[in-house]
């Protein structure tokens, strides 16, 4: 792998100013696209992602239709614009398994069983890339589905970390991906200590890779924190306008 | 996406065996199914194996050809990796472009050779910036018995420690080909492992009917020197933190194992 | 056996909610002796029972509930209704007609058309079959004037209030007859269109405020406003 940038100096900084354990800014809306559903909006680092949700509804075509559960359809897409050079807007092979590993991060989650012979469409935009899109993809599409009125067991929270300059570094940035010796994207269910994706590129021993989870679940926990904050948000800033004016 | 179903009766023998450390064809939780591996079957591809996995059983073909490097990687040679489930292997699989099931069993192969260096690519550079050669692996699934990653992984390598590149020189840019041949340069030995997770126990090398009842599969790549190079979980199951950890010692085991049917010392 | 939070905060799916001897409620669900959030919502402690009010949902059919639909369908032997819900419903022609049907003579688009709306009731519905409806009880059948006004299903409950409280004082203040769709609809026909208007109006902002208290008053005061009625 090419070397060219140095990702991590001398006093354990990263070549955005963070430390090896601190996340980018996280920024989460939900609610945004009135059509769907369900949607959601995250802004992590300079990734710049929505996710919206149709359904549970009529499964097309129909003999897709499962007898005993929803059927969940999950499209990860890029945006042409979404990276440096134009991406074709046709599913790249990268785009096919991700949202397969993203779907099945999101099921888990969902009380599918709830709702048999119907479907669960979930979208996912990338309109700008930043390196770690997939995590950054289930954080927010565990939003736009909470926020559909979906039951679930739990939100699905994701975060990587990863080895950059031979540091084990949370929630890489694009350089870090690229460029970085290892990348493990993780997705959690924080109150149910589950693991619902899982992969790893790059070289890792396992004590490295022991130390990578740990990080990685660390930094779901904070995400996680800031998830529940962006659900309620919405009806706990009516509820205060309401009930604070009456009280005046 | 729809499956063979697994009557309800089967999956509970299934589940409560391996409850008490058995399964249904014998095997121990840890164990693998026999494993024979052929190589140099097809004369027309430069390198070729075919892996029999119990049932199961994967061919790989390694095709060789000539084309231009990638601009950020103008001095090295290129890899592709696709996956075909060929119609006669399953009443599952149907004809048509490759479903999401066959781009992640390659994409998975893939990153297993491509982390750990498994190719020196940087030797397969002809004319930097312009020629390169370009090794194309085909994985061929020829019958469906379960575990297709670990099968199609070992084919994906024995095919490659078995391709040969033509000679050739260059000539102002231009490429001429020379009698004899020389091996592709191997520098990392690749295992893949996987794990199904069937009511919370772990089992390596899940064979079809476990895989139809496993709540998550967990695929792990170690390179000759122990370390990790490729993770994929797959299915809609959960695993604890414990259980990768618990995986990972166990696949690092298993990996030093399969790697002896392909190098031996 | 500990409750984690106050009554009527807002929580989250996988919140837990309650540890120990609790019955689970709506949008909650159980693992061993866990309750937790399964929706967001507001969380509902009574006695032993843990529950969510939901502040977001989609309809369910239940049999039984008086719901508007919109044909969207005439088939064969009947109508395929949009019940705003994940299942298409049915109303079949024996439970449309009040005399047999003769395909010979009938056209079934003379009684209903695409684009129509109905108020009717969910006679059956289970995890196999897409509901069926009826049509032939009294004050169900085909809306021919009035408004109808789309609310999320989970506001339904408060649109009604305790006792049918704030309903009552909708149609009291409003003058319209409202008729509340279980499947998030809500009918209004008034005397003019003014009064419907307000009456939209009110339900809108029900459905906005259904999670604060106090709220019955302040739509009370709301529709006077708009009346002219206070300053």
């Amino acid at each position: 792998m090419p070397k060219k940038t140095k990702l991590v100096n001398s006093k354990g900084i990263r070549t955005d100013g963070r430390k090896i354990d601190e996340l980018r800014p996280v920024k989460l809306e939900v609610g945004i696209l009135s059509n769907a559903d369900g949607s959601a909006y995250i802004e992590q680092g300079k990734n710049k992602i929505l996710a919206a949700v149709y359904g549970p509804g009529e499964v097309h075509p129909r003999h897709l239709a499962l007898p005993d559960r929803a059927l969940l359809r999950c499209r990860y897409h890029m945006a042409p614009f979404s990276v440096q050079e134009r991406k074709s807007p046709a599913p790249s092979r990268r785009e096919v398994e991700l949202s397969k590993v993203i779907r099945e991060a999101l099921q888990p989650a969902i009380f599918l069983e709830r709702f048999p012979r119907t479907s669960i469409e979930l979208f996912i935009e990338v309109l700008q890339a930043d390196g770690g899109t997939r995590c950054a993809g289930v954080t927010v599409a565990s939003l736009a589905l909470a926020d559909a009125g979906i039951p679930m067991r739990d939100l699905v929270v994701a975060c990587a970390a990863g080895k950059a300059d031979g540091h084990i570094v949370v929630d890489l940035n694009d350089i870090e991906d690229k460029e970085g010796e290892a990348d493990v994207p993780v997705a959690y269910m924080p109150n149910f200590d589950a693991v619902s994706l899982l992969q790893m590129d790059g070289i890792l021993t396992i004590e490295e890779f022991e130390q990578a989870i740990s990080l990685a679940l660390d930094g779901c926990r904070k995400i996680y924190a800031l998830q529940k904050e962006a659900l309620k948000a919405k009806y706990q800033a009516i509820k205060e306008e309401v009930e604070g004016a009456e009280e005046e | 996406m729809t499956s063979i179903t697994v009557s309800r009766i089967r999956q509970q023998q299934i589940a409560l065996l391996i409850a008490d450390g058995k399964r249904l064809d014998g095997r121990g939780l840890m164990d693998y199914r026999p494993i024979q591996i052929e190589t140099g079957i097809i004369e027309k591809a430069e390198g070729s194996a075919r892996v029999r996995l119990g049932k199961t059983e994967v061919m790989a073909g390694v095709k060789i050809g000539i084309g231009e490097p990638f601009s950020d990687r103008p001095d090295e040679g290129v890899l592709t990796t696709n996956a075909e489930f060929v119609p006669l292997a399953s009443p599952e699989f149907e004809a048509g472009p490759p479903g999401e099931e066959s781009v992640e069993l390659a994409r998975v192969v893939d990153r297993g050779i491509r982390e750990s260096e498994a190719i020196d690519l940087k030797k397969l550079c002809i004319v930097p910036g312009k020629k390169v050669f370009i090794v194309f692996i085909d994985i061929y699934v020829l019958n469906h018995d379960g575990n297709l990653i670990d099968a199609s992984a070992l084919a994906a390598l024995a095919a490659l420690m078995n391709t040969k590149i033509f000679k050739y020189e260059v000539k102002d840019d231009e490429v001429e080909i020379k009698p004899g041949f020389t091996k592709l340069p191997i520098k990392n030995y690749p295992i893949a492992v996987t794990f199904a997770d069937i009511n919370g126990k772990l089992v390596v090398d899940p064979w079809l009917d476990e895989e139809e009842v496993m709540d998550a599969r967990l695929t792990m790549t170690f390179d000759k020197d122990g370390r990790i190079c490729a993770i994929q979980k797959g299915e809609a199951g959960t695993l604890s933190p414990k259980q990768v950890i618990e995986a990972a010692n166990i696949a690092k085991e298993k990996t030093e194992e399969l790697r002896k049917l392909l190098v031996k010392d | 056996m500990p409750l984690f939070y106050e009554n009527r905060q807002i929580v989250t799916p996988g919140d837990l909610l309650a540890e120990g001897d609790y019955i689970a409620g709506n949008n909650t669900h159980r693992n061993d002796r866990k309750i937790y959030a399964s929706r967001l919502g507001l969380v509902e402690y009574r006695g032993r029972k843990v529950a969510v009010v939901a502040l977001n949902t989609f309809y369910v059919p239940a049999v039984g509930d008086v719901v508007i639909g919109k044909v969207v369908e005439v088939n064969l032997h009947g109508w395929t209704v949009d019940i705003n819900s994940p299942y298409m419903a049915t109303l079949r022609t024996s439970e449309a007609l009040n005399r047999p049907f003769k395909p010979q003579r009938d056209e079934l688009s003379d009684f209903l058309d695409v684009g129509d709306m109905i108020l009717a009731k969910v006679i059956s519905f289970d995890r196999t079959r897409d509901p069926s409806l009826t049509i032939r009880e009294p004050d169900l059948g085909k809306i021919k004037y009035g408004q109808i006004v789309k609310v999320s299903p989970a506001k339904i409950p408060r649109i009604i209030g305790r006792k049918g409280s704030m309903i009552g004082m909708l149609k009291k203040e409003t003058r319209c007859n409202i008729i509340v769709g279980q499947n998030g609809l809500v009918y209004i026909s008034g005397r003019n269109r003014e009064d419907e208007r307000i009456a939209a109006l009110a339900i809108k902002k029900i459905e906005e405020e259904a999670h604060t208290s106090g709220l019955t008053d302040r739509v009370a005061e709301m529709i006077r406003k708009e009346r002219g009625e206070v300053e």
